[in-house]
């Protein structure tokens, strides 16, 4: 099966699409592509009772440099970089790897206490914990009975 | 800005996305190198082939965006299989080919 689709630099990519047969241009000789600016990594943005949860993959970025900022209580930011392999006298066979500074800026469904915020990256993948401000936390509320 | 005015409902996933990683491919005098991103992928949810000339490799995340890598590549019999390496690092997976000795690049001492 044929499938012509766009590729991540706008190129236009003729690919023989299935899993078992990949024919890959391993051995051909394929004129490296130029890497447009990425959009950046995708976030998954989740929230319950006590926090928000995000997630990015950031695969192959060095956490040291991961620079994660929470401003005015709801504003987060996610900031960093990736370099693509260097290696002195290579030649490009594929590229397709996204690659430079990225940004993202969202804001977030509820207030944070940016205090508190814990980060982890495990196998390339950035989990940030966000507990919400006590204020915006749910409340049960009692009703009085007038009797 | 309004923000999250529609707010997605988690919901439960029957089955893992199929996903075909990224991969980039450099080629030197004596070896290729693949490089491929799969986030979330611990070297014990990693499965790495080579048969019959073909290098496939599936990789597996758990959780909540639970995701099946799987990707497979014709590698030319310019590549010695035996001394196929693969490290995986932060969810990026480096594969290194060795070229055959009989087609690396190999300087010729000229008699005068």
């Amino acid at each position: 099966m044929n499938r012509t689709c766009r590729g991540p630099f706008g190129a236009l990519w003729n690919e023989v699409n299935t899993v078992q047969d990949e024919v890959s241009r391993l051995f051909n000789r394929v004129a490296p592509f130029v890497a447009a600016p990425a959009a950046g990594p995708h976030l998954n943005v989740r929230e319950d009772d006590h926090a928000i949860h995000v997630e990015a993959d950031l695969p192959g970025v060095d956490p040291a440099k991961i620079d994660v900022t929470v401003t005015e209580g709801n504003h987060l930011a996610i900031r960093g970089e990736r370099q693509l392999p260097d290696i002195a006298g290579a030649t490009w066979v594929r590229q397709e790897r996204a690659s430079g500074e990225f940004l993202r800026e969202i804001s977030l469904p509820a207030l944070v206490n940016a205090d508190a915020v814990e980060a982890r990256y495990e196998n390339g993948v950035l989990t940030l914990t966000l507990p919400k401000h006590e204020a915006v936390k749910p409340r049960k509320i009692e009703v009085k009975f007038a009797s | 800005m309004a923000c999250c005015a529609v707010v997605q409902k988690a919901e439960k996933k029957d089955r893992a996305a199929m996903v075909r990683p990224r991969v980039d491919i450099l080629e030197t005098g004596h070896e290729f190198l693949l490089v491929a991103d799969l986030p979330g992928v611990s070297p014990n949810d990693l499965d790495l082939q080579f048969d019959k000339g073909e290098l496939t490799m599936r990789g597996s995340r758990a959780g909540s965006r639970a995701v099946a890598f799987e990707r497979t590549f014709t590698v030319s019999d310019m590549v010695a299989a035996d001394r196929i390496a693969a490290e995986l690092k932060n969810g990026v997976l480096t594969v290194k080919l060795p070229k055959i000795e009989a087609v690396k690049p190999k300087k010729i001492a000229v008699n005068a």
